[in-house]
């Protein structure tokens, strides 16, 4: 008898059924899509097109001086709206940055969304008002965060569960990492959705990871990897409403990667032309997933000119509130900056803010 | 449960007599966890084991293991986790085995649990407390004891706090975990082990946050100290009565946020001030000790305000850390600089 056959060691699970299936899911398109209930891929629909338009508005936003900078998901929208709709009110929403289109689909006001873009404050909603956290921009950082709410919330007895949002590049960091382990340890209601599109930045997967596909990553924790087609909004849809449903019954986490692609550039700041070629972006237009629906539902009698025109003028009506609502100054009250760092500020903070509010007052006097 | 007596009487305060400093922080987690089921301990070995320095004895057994939690090893995911469980409406008082093993986490406490109050515009305030045991003076091996206040408290959003006594370790660990905001409760580590008289106060009459205390009037010259530095400089005054000269100390107990009231007025009373801690001198707490005390008292100092810290190194192996950590003599030395009149 070996030291290995002894009590003290065994495997703890069969990595067998983890294993994510080797082709990305997909719905549309295939014979399964016929059992989609139409309700759903109709308001799947309204949101995809509207989507689309808020990335498009909030972009133009950034030339006009208006949002400090805007990170698109342009082409990522079947992710966002998916992420947004499978959840259950009492769920809780983990966003990264260029996650705003998921937040507005969730409920939160466009304007309050983009708070932290146009920068008068950092999260421009309150987080419980919606069960969204705050916008993260240290990647992967809010992952533990979503694990420890999901942990309580089971600790609590409440059926919630939370949905952790992350890109390609998010899954390189210790936080990553560290989430997983802690999600399935505890067995937490918890979904981890990898939005791989392609790039962090200008770094191209191939140099973030060695892993067969990012959801093989799954396996190592011992917790199921699902890999999708981030462009099927129905597939998604289905995929996470049903790692949610298992998170809620007690069944533990799930690592979902969702195979899409980044079509605008990282950010309005950046130039995505120095580090990817245009054959490429075009080959995904070509699998567009506003396109991917429309197809769809066309095909099958659900949408007409009428309907593909109404989803516009809602989408319109969407962008042009946005858009005069974002070119009102927002109201700034610097003496704000004091308000919320502790409960009760500090004496050095009370000096601190005395000293603001005179130069305040020798300003309007100048 | 016989397991649960047994465990929890190891280290479980005796309600009035001598008892030590670990004993009295583990009753504080003790009468915090049974007064507010939102109250969860989490940490490496904190469970059966009941903590490498067993704070925690006892309480997985009393409280079972969703109350007081053995995580995984990973400081990050601990912290990060419990500012989940915080924006969920619990109260997670967390555990990092030491100083140095505490510096994954930074980014957590930097980024997320010092500001989610603010960038929340005060929704989601996070009361979180963090427990570290600190300092050196245990003969520990390398990693094993840094002072790291200074990268705390110079982080808008945290409170710093730190017990010197018995009495203060209780009040204090309950004060914080009672608090709103997340707290750094650093636990000098060489005097889990120190002993007074103490019985544990009410929840109504524990120290509250922010408040320095003299530990000795003096009327020559203040030392300002705080967390493991408090009983040299006690033992300094002591010895400083054989030269003649009468010390005070204050024993800072919250380094953010900072007494200032209480510490003016003892420097004003005595003109001459020195401050003492372990850790580095340069970029310190007692560089901003110094800063307020000058800026506050400039008109009736009769000294430039001193410091007496560690050396601007790397934290010595065990065998050398005698002569790094501040000790009675360069206590005396640093008090016989502040320009006495001759004769």
């Amino acid at each position: 008898m070996t030291v290995l056959d002894t009590p003290a060691w065994r495997p703890r699970a069969d990595a067998a059924p983890l294993l994510p299936d080797p082709e990305p899911y997909r719905l549309l398109g295939t014979p399964a899509a016929a059992d989609l209930d139409p309700a759903l891929l109709s308001r799947l629909y309204g949101q995809l097109v509207r989507g689309r338009r808020y990335n498009r508005q909030a972009t133009a936003l950034t030339r006009q001086g208006r949002l400090a900078v805007y990170p698109s998901s342009t082409g990522q929208e079947a992710c966002e709206i998916a992420a947004a709709l499978a959840l259950r009110p009492h769920d809780w929403l983990f966003p990264s940055y260029r996650d705003t289109l998921a937040v507005i689909a969730r409920g939160v006001d466009p304007v309050e969304a983009l708070t932290l873009l146009r920068g008068d404050w950092h999260t421009g909603y309150d987080p419980r008002e919606h069960r969204v956290a705050p916008l993260s921009t240290p990647l992967a950082t809010q992952l533990p965060h979503a694990v420890g709410l999901a942990h309580a919330a089971r600790l609590s007895g409440d059926p919630v569960a939370a949905l952790a949002l992350v890109g390609d590049g998010g899954t390189s960091e210790g936080d990553f990492h560290e989430a997983l382990n802690f999600a399935a340890v505890w067995r937490a209601p918890v979904v981890f959705l990898v939005q791989n599109n392609g790039f962090a930045i200008s770094v191209p997967l191939d140099k973030q990871t060695a892993a067969p596909t990012l959801a093989h990553k799954a396996v190592g924790y011992g917790m199921p990897g699902r890999l999708v087609d981030g462009n099927d909004v129905a597939a998604v849809h289905q995929v996470l409403t049903e790692a949610l449903e298992r998170a809620r019954e007690g069944g533990g986490p799930t690592l979902v990667e969702a195979v899409t692609y980044r079509i605008d550039a990282h950010t309005n700041a950046d130039d995505a032309t120095r580090y990817r070629e245009e054959s490429e972006v075009a080959a995904w237009r070509a699998h567009d997933p506003v396109e991917l629906l429309e197809r769809e539902l066309t095909g099958r009698g659900l949408l007409d000119d009428a309907g593909r025109q109404r989803a516009m003028d809602e989408a319109e009506a969407m962008a042009a509130d946005l858009r005069e609502r974002m070119h009102e100054d927002p109201p700034l009250d610097p003496m704000e900056l004091f308000a919320h760092v502790y409960a009760e500020p500090t004496p050095q903070l009370r000096e601190q803010a005395a000293q603001l509010r005179a130069e305040l007052a020798a300003e309007r006097q100048s | 449960m016989t397991t649960a007596t047994t465990a929890a009487d190891r280290t479980a305060a005796p309600a009035r007599g001598p008892a030590t400093m670990a004993q009295a922080l583990n009753r504080a987690l003790r009468d915090s966890l049974a007064a507010d089921p939102a109250v969860h301990v989490m940490g490496e070995d904190v469970g059966t084991l009941g903590g490498v320095f067993r704070i925690t004895d006892g309480l997985t057994a009393e409280f079972g293991e969703d109350r007081c939690t053995d995580t995984p090893l990973a400081e990050a995911g601990i912290l990060g986790a419990a500012v989940g469980m915080a924006m969920y409406g619990l109260r997670p008082v967390v555990e990092m085995q030491f100083d140095a093993f505490a510096y994954p986490a930074f980014e957590q406490l930097v980024s997320h649990v010092a500001r989610m109050r603010n960038r929340t515009r005060g929704a989601l305030p996070l009361p979180i407390t963090v427990r570290i045991p600190y300092g050196g003076g245990i003969g520990g091996v390398e990693h094993h004891s840094d002072s790291s206040e200074a990268y705390y408290l110079h982080t808008p959003g945290l409170h710093v706090v730190t017990p010197a006594t018995v009495e203060d370790a209780y009040g204090l660990l309950r004060a914080a975990i009672a608090s709103d905001d997340p707290v750094i409760f650093l636990e000098p580590k060489r005097l889990y082990w120190s002993k007074a008289d103490w019985s544990p106060q009410e929840p109504s009459d524990v120290a509250p946050i922010g408040r320095a205390v003299v530990r000795r009037p003096g009327r020559t010259a203040t030392l300002i100290t705080y967390g493991p530095s408090l009983p040299v400089c006690l033992e300094a005054a002591e010895a400083a009565q054989e030269e003649g000269w009468d010390l005070g100390v204050v024993d800072l107990r919250s380094l953010v946020p900072f007494d200032e009231e209480t510490v003016a007025a003892a420097v004003r009373g005595t003109g001459r001030a020195v401050v003492v801690h372990e850790s580095s001198s340069f970029g310190g707490a007692g560089a901003e000790i110094a800063a307020r005390v000058t800026e506050r008292c400039f008109h009736h100092l009769e000294a430039p305000v001193l410091r007496v810290a560690g050396f601007d190194i790397p934290y010595p192996p065990p065998m050398l850390e005698r002569h790094h950590l501040p000790g009675v003599d360069r206590i005396l030395d640093a008090v016989g600089r502040l320009q006495w009149e001759e004769g």
